[in-house]
């Protein structure tokens, strides 16, 4: 119980004083995640919405596979992206080991199948309705996709958020791929599991605070900023 | 408007993506083990670092065993760990250049304040662990393949004991996080000195044993052979060497005190 106070007070502090190591950490997990949420939306939208008006033979399995993958461990991604990224692995000279870029290509591979099989969902519903419209219009493959997605924003807008909410608290593949280095590759979570390590509960509390709060924060920004909940039905 | 506002959050986002690179200092990553960077005395010498070698020495804070398969596998320049065999053995399969001792410090056994397997009472370390092991109390064990779990068996095969058993506990984790363990059950653990007294969370544990030689800890540094990996900061990690082996570096390291305590004893040797 104290720790939790203790928390609130360190999180109020670092706020109010202006903090530069965590205006830093923080302005860093916003952008790998906005980042790789971005690369999973352009990736899982059309993906999605190309998965519910086709009909191929492994459609089934493919979507079973996608829920499935719903479940990545993160540190298995971490450790996979890790081994292929290395310096002694295929891409390693890229030397993009302990970058942003890695650990947005590893927070991507986590959350695309979430922001796919949301999307996927959200499309096929909106498909039964729309099916024999689109096919009088004749419209072409590209157009009814274009035409779902649009009218299916709202939810589609969902599988997005709920592809950032994964990511942002991500820890154990960030940690692996990004190596936690101070001023380099140190994100709120990783800095959360550095002080819990440290047995600074307070800190660790007041950083993990301030994640709820960034995530709340986006998810607001993103609501008004597109406004939901104004008219009957948008 | 919809159309306008979309626009807008892409923008952002597109605008927070762009890596804004600046202008860096040569940076060189180096691996270090948990008990150090724990210690806090990098926060003492990376800055000086930076000012008298212009370096940028990224740390990667991970157990002894995951610091030698980062060096081994070319992602970091150099490596400071402590565990003696299994860094000779490293260097013998070509990874790095040369092996630099640098500076000990000591292990400690911390325990419950009321210590009811008497261990505090024992004479040596290996004493103190049999005390533990015959009253079956509880023991954390880092069982993370670190320098420290490294100590550990050491210490247990010289005591001629296999440590198996309900009380004995493999948390498989860094130092703070088997502390935070040991914290939760009241149990004994083996801790590096630098880790204990700057750990935050000591609930009811206190320090139990401690003075033994066996338990001295060097600390070695190793950098990574660049004709193994081309791209390795070969250049940098000689000039880290050598300041790290200097009178500056020695004073830094000799004069970190926390509650008052040395830490660290610096004895590398001129070559």
């Amino acid at each position: 119980m104290n720790s939790i106070s203790l928390g609130l007070a360190e999180a109020w502090r670092l706020l109010i004083t202006f903090d530069a190591d965590l205006f830093e950490i923080t302005a860093l997990s916003l952008r790998v995640t906005l980042s790789a949420t971005l690369v999973a939306t352009l990736i899982g939208l059309p993906l999605g919405a190309w998965l519910a008006i086709n009909r191929f033979r492994m459609r089934r399995v493919v979507i079973a596979l996608l829920n499935a993958l719903m479940g990545l461990p993160p540190v298995v991604v971490g450790l996979l992206v890790y081994v292929v990224f290395s310096r002694s692995g295929p891409l390693g000279v890229l030397g993009l080991l302990y970058t942003p870029t890695v650990m947005v290509i590893a927070q991507a591979i986590i959350i695309t199948p979430i922001v796919t099989s949301i999307a996927h969902q959200a499309i096929r519903d909106l498909w039964a309705d729309y099916h024999d419209l689109l096919i009088s219009l004749n419209a072409t493959r590209w157009q009814r996709i274009q035409a779902l997605i649009w009218d299916g924003r709202r939810a589609l807008m969902t599988a997005a958020l709920a592809g950032f909410g994964r990511a942002i608290g991500e820890v154990g593949a960030v940690m692996i791929v990004g190596g936690n280095i101070d001023h380099a590759t140190r994100i709120l979570t990783t800095a959360i599991a550095l002080e819990t390590g440290k047995g600074e509960f307070g800190m660790a509390l007041a950083l993990g605070f301030i994640l709820i709060g960034l995530a709340i924060a986006v998810n607001l920004a993103v609501h008004i900023l597109s406004r939901t909940e104004t008219g009957s039905r948008w | 408007m919809k159309l306008k506002s979309l626009a807008f959050v892409a923008t952002a986002v597109l605008a927070l993506t762009i890596n804004l690179a600046a202008a860096r200092a040569e940076d060189l990553k180096m691996a270090v083990t948990t008990s150090f960077a724990n210690s806090g005395l990098a926060e003492v010498l990376l800055p000086k670092i930076k000012e008298d070698t212009g370096l940028n020495v990224q740390l990667l804070v991970v157990g002894t065993g995951q610091a030698l398969a980062l060096g081994a596998a070319g992602d970091v320049d150099a490596v400071l760990v402590h565990a003696r065999a299994a860094e000779e053995k490293w260097l013998a399969e070509g990874n790095g250049t040369h092996r630099r001792e640098i500076m000990y410090n000591d292990f400690i056994i911390v325990g419950p304040s009321a210590d009811p397997a008497g261990a505090a009472k024992a004479e040596k370390a290996t004493g103190a662990l049999t005390a533990i092991a015959k009253a079956k109390a509880p023991f954390v064990s880092r069982g993370d393949d670190s320098g420290t779990h490294k100590m550990e068996q050491r210490l247990w095969k010289a005591a001629g004991i296999d440590p198996q058993g309900d009380w004995y506990r493999a948390v498989g984790q860094g130092m703070g996080a088997a502390l935070n363990t040991a914290a939760g059950m009241n149990a004994y653990i083996l801790a590096d000195r630098a880790s204990w007294l700057n750990f935050g969370n000591k609930a009811d544990l206190k320090l139990v044993f401690e003075g033994d030689p066996v338990l001295f800890n060097q600390y070695a540094y190793l950098p990574v052979n660049p004709e193994k990996y081309p791209s390795v900061n070969a250049d940098g990690a000689q000039r880290l060497e050598e300041w790290l082996v200097s009178d500056t570096a020695k004073q830094l390291i000799n004069d970190y005190k926390i509650a008052g305590q040395t830490l660290f004893v610096f004895n590398a040797k001129a070559e």
